[in-house]
């Protein structure tokens, strides 16, 4: 089935066919057809593998407490979300031709009170972490065996919260957290020995991909727990001049 | 009024409440930040994951009590007033009011109780740092068992609420109402004291023919019991405070709106701070906060 009003595919079942063209479009209707602000959407690969690979998350299960969890704490520039969350039915695709305007629920960050599927409000760097870890010792008080998937940013990494989470996450050993940071270098003074020994060292099992192979990343995000917090640093490196974004 | 030995301090009815409620409220977690955390070593025993000393990391503390709260859960965070409030303001600006979840925040120290230790472990600007977040209920009890009510129905419930305990205490409690209570009628004005402060208000305003209303509930403030009690006397307002001075005075300035009146703010100095040890009655005195002091502005203002 072809929608021809937003431009996307439609499964017979109702749900959309997660494609890159899909979410390209979706995308799109934010931005405009700019090729580096896509490719520069350092985020996209990770949330696009979560939504459609890995989490059990959807519109039928959001209100479930057993559903997975995922935290967007790098809420700057979103709209690789919100096309996601288009693509698998949160919201109306002709929702994002709205963005930012006033009285459109999608700003520059996501409002967990305004976006049906957004689990936190965030674009304060390092609250994310924090919120997610309380979830899981939440979820485990209870019995709960659903993941929480925090995602931030290697610049945002430099906040002391995050850290003052994963000590804890560490010492408590919530192996239901796993933490994406996606490492595009941005980080002003850098982390010398790599952000993934961060974690390691307090406790955690830390894996390194390529952030834009999903393969990798689908790899990483779905091993079997070891009793650790995990963590998946997933690195964005620049693309070669001409190269396909 | 001597404190007789049986009385319990502010700091102990919390943690036997929160410890006696734990068994029955599934879904309360207590965390601590190292501060007060032995005193729950055998409820940490019993419920492992219900009760996280998190080490001193307070603004994860902040944090985590949003994410817990997002899933249901009663968070009651406890640590002193500093790095309750202060130091993670953000946290609690974000992860609590932004998220639109609730949490009980327990302090202790307030604003002068801690004296030795001086600046870092005071924080008399607390209240007034609430007032800038919408949707907190702050409780200032000055009396444990008023301590003890207040915090088992924040439990109960499920906003946001902020109980500032205190060592400073009354001699006997008031009974905990959702607006002020009135102690005194008079017509030369009306004296609104909260919490520990209302003994010293007593016995300063005994010669004064001042109504003296009493609030262990500070925010929301009570408009109505306010106008009220300036209605039934000359529109003259004194608002004595155990933290920053005038932290009230926009409330009581709304309040009033539509009444010509007069104002004046008692509570812990805003001009300078105070690099001072010693004892409370010398803060007390600092401040403006002691009998004496009290009386002599009461006499003058209602003159």
């Amino acid at each position: 089935m072809y929608d021809a009003f937003s431009g996307i595919h439609i499964s017979q079942g109702g749900i959309m066919q997660t494609t890159e063209e899909t979410l390209r479009s979706l995308f799109g209707r934010m931005v405009g057809d700019e090729k580096h602000i896509w490719a520069a959407a350092s985020t996209l690969n990770a949330i696009w593998v979560l939504y459609d690979r890995v989490l059990d998350i959807s519109p039928d299960n959001i209100d479930d407490p057993d559903r997975d969890r995922f935290y967007l704490s790098k809420g700057h520039g979103p709209m690789a979300y919100y096309a996601m969350l288009a693509a698998k039915g949160f919201i109306a695709p002709e929702m994002l031709d709205t963005w930012t305007q006033l009285g459109s629920p999608l700003g520059l960050h996501p409002d967990r009170m305004l976006v049906p599927g957004v689990e936190i409000s965030s674009g304060s760097l390092g609250h994310g972490l924090p919120l997610g870890v309380g979830t899981a010792l939440g979820l485990r008080a209870e019995g709960r065996r659903a993941r929480v998937v925090v995602l931030l940013g290697d610049g945002e990494f430099d906040e002391g919260s995050n850290h003052e989470a994963i000590a804890i996450a560490g010492r408590l050993g919530l192996d239901r957290v796993t933490a994406i940071v996606i490492d595009n270098r941005s980080a002003s003074l850098g982390w010398p020995g790599g952000i993934a020994s961060r974690f390691e060292v307090e406790g955690w099992r830390s894996t390194t991909v390529d952030g834009r192979d999903h393969d990798e990343l689908h790899r990483a995000l779905t091993q079997e727990s070891d009793g650790r917090p995990q963590a998946v640093v997933a690195e964005i490196r620049k693309l070669r001049e001409g190269s396909a974004a | 009024m001597s404190i007789q030995v049986d009385r319990k301090l502010m700091r102990s009815v919390f943690v036997d409440t929160v410890i006696e409620s734990l068994a029955t409220h599934p879904k309360l977690v207590l965390l601590t930040a190292d501060i007060s955390s032995w005193s729950f070593d055998e409820a940490r025993a019993t419920y492992p994951d219900r009760v996280i000393n998190v080490g001193i990391r307070e603004q994860a503390l902040i944090g985590m009590a949003g994410g817990l709260a997002l899933n249901g859960f009663r968070p009651v965070v406890h640590t002193y007033t500093p790095f309750l409030v202060e130091r993670p303001f953000e946290q609690i600006k974000l992860d609590l009011g932004h998220q639109d979840v609730g949490a009980v925040l327990v302090s202790i120290g307030g604003s002068y109780d801690d004296l030795a230790r001086g600046r870092t472990h005071q924080a008399p600007g607390d209240v007034a740092l609430f007032d800038t977040l919408p949707g907190w209920t702050v409780h200032v009890p000055g009396h444990e068992d008023e301590a003890e009510r207040l915090m088992r129905d924040a439990l109960s419930a499920d906003g946001r609420v902020y109980l500032r305990l205190s060592d400073k205490v009354n001699g006997a409690a008031v009974p905990v109402l959702d607006g002020f209570t009135v102690l005194r009628r008079g017509g030369a004005g009306v004296v609104v004291a909260v919490g520990p402060v209302l003994d010293d208000v007593l016995a300063a305003t005994s010669t004064v023919d001042a109504t003296v209303l009493y609030a262990s509930t500070v925010r929301p403030f009570d408009h109505v019991g306010l106008r009220a009690a300036v209605a039934a006397a000359r529109p003259n307002v004194m608002v004595v405070e155990p933290y920053l001075r005038g932290t009230s005075a926009h409330e009581v300035a709304e309040a009033l709106g539509d009444v010509p009146h007069r104002l004046r703010s008692h509570g812990v100095r805003r001009d300078q701070e105070v690099r001072a040890y010693g004892k409370a009655l010398d803060h007390d005195r600092l401040h403006g906060l002691d009998t004496a002091s009290l009386a002599e502005s009461a006499i003058d203002f209602f003159r």
